[in-house]
């Protein structure tokens, strides 16, 4: 009698794996590969935002509720790195727009150095109350000015036209600064108010991105945004695509007479770059989502990582042993959110448009929080699992909804109110699935699929 | 005209203005407010479904309000939602009772770390919850306030006064405040001098304590959500009889009732209500344009040209999490003073 239990435990990360390809294959063969590929690409993304909230929450208990906010900085950074600047608007108000925001960034340190040399509360208060109105004045006027050039395709500054392998850094650094900013406030002080401060900075990042059209065009979206890989109207042209392709379908192609296999080849080679193209994304993702796992499974067993261990596990005998946890909780925090704000510029990146109103708490904080605790919270490759099959049900369950309501339509008369009512509302139900899976795996398996291994100290 | 006319005039514009909505928006912020601090002192944690559950209770009144107003049962002058109120309390009780139920009983019973599960809990909550109420009312703003608008309006009181400026009292803002003085009275006295109130601040101050002595920790929770579902369903209804009925813009609604709860001092009662009048004053005053008001107080030459608004309306959410991150920054006990700072 074969031990199933004994094969699992001892197999079960290649096991999960393995079942999650072939579900993903199975896709592929039924459906189809750029179908597959895209459900891959935005897993593999989600799995490295699903990184840094482990790194926060699995290795140091830190309860991130705006992972959404981070990412959006992420995005951000893309456009700002590079879209090609908009020279007409830099000449019109960029100086001006400068000169506030510095005038800004004075009335802030003013105000902070004043205070700490213990200044008068009321003559600082005023001092910063003055500045703020300058800056505000200044601010409106250069704003007005820069979203009056060609509002329709510009209205803003642009980025600097760097190559946006960079943005990727600068992503990763914006929401580090932010996180910095956000930890230094609230990770000395109870738990929930850290969970409370990003749930408010996240929507108000989000309150910028979309009310400030000067920065990055607010609601009116940034399209065309340069890629890291080839397009698909050059990969069509290209002859080693064509001759691989016609490699791949030389037995369909021979049965076609001359005129039809020059259409049907043409035919297959534009699938094929598709294809072709989320390859090469895949890649990349791949690829850096297997260096960043490499360097935080490397940090996690070194002595760093046994000291973060140790704090999560027991704050009070680390801080007895002269571990500063504050410090330590702040390092963490950060390197997550930088590591969260990296794959919202690359979801940007693959998706060559940013979009600002597509930040959605339940897509990008709560998918991702389901992501880990499903995957198994303080395993990276839990976490890379998690972010798999959490997102192949997301996209697969839009569909299986509808399908469902038809099912039911199909037994009632045409038009039927509460089919279509149903129709235009079984969207929301996802809600409530993702929230009943979260809560089904925090009572019934709270050390999720993966969990992660205890190691001897 | 004369100058004393003009600063009267002022006057009423600010009373119209800011005042009065100020008033009504902090009342239905202390309700929400006081329902998290009740979570929080008995249940020991955030709850971050607050929103959502406002909005539940909220969707219940909108299907009864429907319901009467179909059957033709209301009465001249009141909103039909006021009379259904009861009904939808009883609802949400019955819904929040379920989720402690499924959800929240089993972390106090095998005494985790209730702080972070639980608010891992609540945003689980809070998903189904808003998923349940998008699912059955949809996503888009609707109002469902019917029967007398105003109890008296701008043309009335111009025309009682001669002012040029007149105020406004809907119907609306004089429900939100009087239920609100009168359910916080009710609250107060409940937790002060009646034995299951007794019991229940003996719970929150020292469980263990309270146990010994045969306070029955069930009852205790019960009644905590009993009375967290009325605050809730009555502050999400009232919000909504002003402000229209939105899920998103419940769902927000946890920020400036979170950065009360934390600016009055996490877990006090009196602090929570001290903390919404303050956000919402704030609020209300940086986001109002000033314009008209100082065009009255001011002499001609120095008139303002501009709208005087010292933050754009939209964003009227970074001035809680302003005001949250300060008293954090200053003084993280908050203004009354809460009971834990550090620790779980």
């Amino acid at each position: 009698m074969i031990n199933f239990n004994n094969i699992w435990e001892s197999y079960k990360t290649i096991i999960s794996f393995t079942i999650m390809g072939l579900v993903l294959l199975f896709v592929g063969l039924n459906q189809s590969w750029a179908l597959v590929l895209g459900i891959v690409n935005l897993s593999l993304i989600s799995a490295i935002m699903a990184l840094g909230v482990n790194i926060q929450w699995g290795y140091a208990g830190l309860f991130n509720v705006g992972i959404m906010g981070f990412a959006a900085l992420g995005g951000v950074s893309v456009v700002l790195i590079a879209q090609q600047p908009v020279t007409e608007a830099i000449d019109a108000g960029g100086l001006k727009m400068l000169f506030a925001l510095v005038l800004g960034a004075i009335t802030i340190v003013t105000g902070v150095v004043l205070n700490k040399k213990g200044f008068n509360k009321w003559l600082i208060a005023s001092i910063v109350v003055i500045g703020y109105l300058f800056t505000r004045h200044y601010f409106s006027e250069a704003s007005d000015v820069i979203e009056k050039v060609d509002p329709a395709i510009t209205g803003y500054l642009g980025g600097f036209g760097f190559p946006i392998a960079f943005s990727w850094i600068v992503g990763g650094l914006a929401a580090a600064g932010a996180a910095w900013w956000i930890g230094k406030i609230t990770l000395s002080l109870r738990a929930d108010y850290l969970a409370i401060a990003t749930l408010g900075i996240a929507e108000i990042i989000l309150y910028v991105i979309k009310n400030e059209d000067w920065f990055v065009r607010g609601v009116k979206n940034v399209a065309g945004l340069p890629r890291p890989v080839p397009y698909e109207v050059d990969m069509q042209k290209s002859e080693w695509l064509l001759n691989i392709v016609a490699w791949i379908h030389r037995s369909d192609l021979e049965l076609l007479t001359q005129s039809d296999q020059v259409a049907q080849l043409s035919e297959y080679v534009r699938g094929a770059s598709v294809v072709f193209v989320k390859l090469c994304y895949s890649g990349l993702f791949v690829l850096i989502l297997v260096a960043l796992i490499v360097l935080s499974n490397l940090a996690l067993n070194s002595p760093w990582g046994r000291k973060v261990r140790a704090i999560r596990d027991n704050e009070v005998a680390a801080s007895a042993m002269g571990k500063n946890i504050t410090r330590q909780h702040l390092q963490i925090f950060v390197i997550g959110s930088a590591i969260v704000g990296i794959a919202g510029a690359l979801l940007v990146t693959y998706n060559g448009i940013f979009i600002p109103t597509s930040y959605m708490p339940l897509r990008f904080t709560f998918l991702i929080w389901v992501m880990v605790i499903l995957g198994g919270s303080g395993n990276n490759l839990g976490s890379v699992l998690g972010a798999f099959i959490i997102w192949f049900i997301w996209i697969q369950s839009g569909p299986m909804g509808l399908w469902a309501v038809e099912m039911i339509g199909s037994f009632t008369q045409e038009g039927n109110t509460i089919t279509e009512f149903l129709e235009d509302r079984v969207h929301y139900l996802r809600l409530v699935f993702m929230g009943s899976i979260l809560l089904f795996i925090m009572r019934f398996a709270p050390r999720g699929i993966l969990p992660e291994k205890n190691k001897e100290l | 005209m004369s100058d004393s006319i003009d600063i009267i005039n002022a006057f009423a514009l600010m009373t119209n203005f800011v005042i009065l909505p100020a008033l009504s928006y902090g009342s239905q912020l202390a309700l929400g407010a006081l329902a998290v601090t009740l979570v929080y002192s008995i249940l020991r944690f955030s709850n971050f479904a607050q929103g959502d559950s406002m909005a539940f209770g909220t969707m219940i009144v909108i299907l009864l309000t429907g319901f009467m107003i179909g059957k033709g049962w209301t009465i001249t002058g009141i909103p039909t939602a006021l009379l259904v109120i009861p009904i939808a309390v009883i609802g949400t009780s019955i819904y929040m009772l379920t989720m402690d139920r499924l959800v929240y009983r089993h972390y106090r019973r095998i005494k985790v770390k209730q702080n972070i599960v639980g608010i891992t809990a609540s945003i689980g909550v809070m998903f189904i919850t808003g998923g349940i109420v998008r699912f059955i009312l949809g996503a888009s703003p609707q109002r469902f306030e019917d029967g007398e608008r105003f109890i008296f309006s701008v043309r009335e009181f111009k025309a009682f006064t001669g002012l040029e400026q007149g105020i406004a009292l809907k119907t609306s803002q004089f429900l939100t405040i009087t239920i609100a003085i009168l359910l916080v009275a009710f609250l107060f006295y409940f937790l002060q001098k009646t034995k299951t109130g007794k019991a229940m601040r003996a719970y929150s101050d020292n469980t263990e304590l309270a146990l010994l002595s045969g306070i029955d920790p069930d009852k205790v929770v019960q009644i905590t959500w009993l009375l967290v579902a009325a605050l809730t369903t009555i502050a999400g209804a009232l919000y909504g009889l002003d402000k229209g009925f939105a899920p998103q813009q419940y769902h927000l609604l946890l920020l400036p009732i979170f950065a009360s709860v934390i600016v009055g001092g996490i877990g006090s009662p009196l602090g929570a209500i001290a903390g919404a009048f303050l956000v919402s004053f704030s609020e209300v005053l940086l986001t109002y344009a000033y314009k008209k008001f100082l065009i009255y107080l001011l002499p001609l030459s120095m008139h303002p040209n501009s709208l005087v608004q010292l933050i754009g309306t939209e964003y009227k959410y970074a001035i809680s999490f302003v005001i949250l991150v300060t008293v954090l920054l200053i003084r993280p006990t908050g203004l009354l003073k809460g009971k834990v700072i550090v620790g779980d």
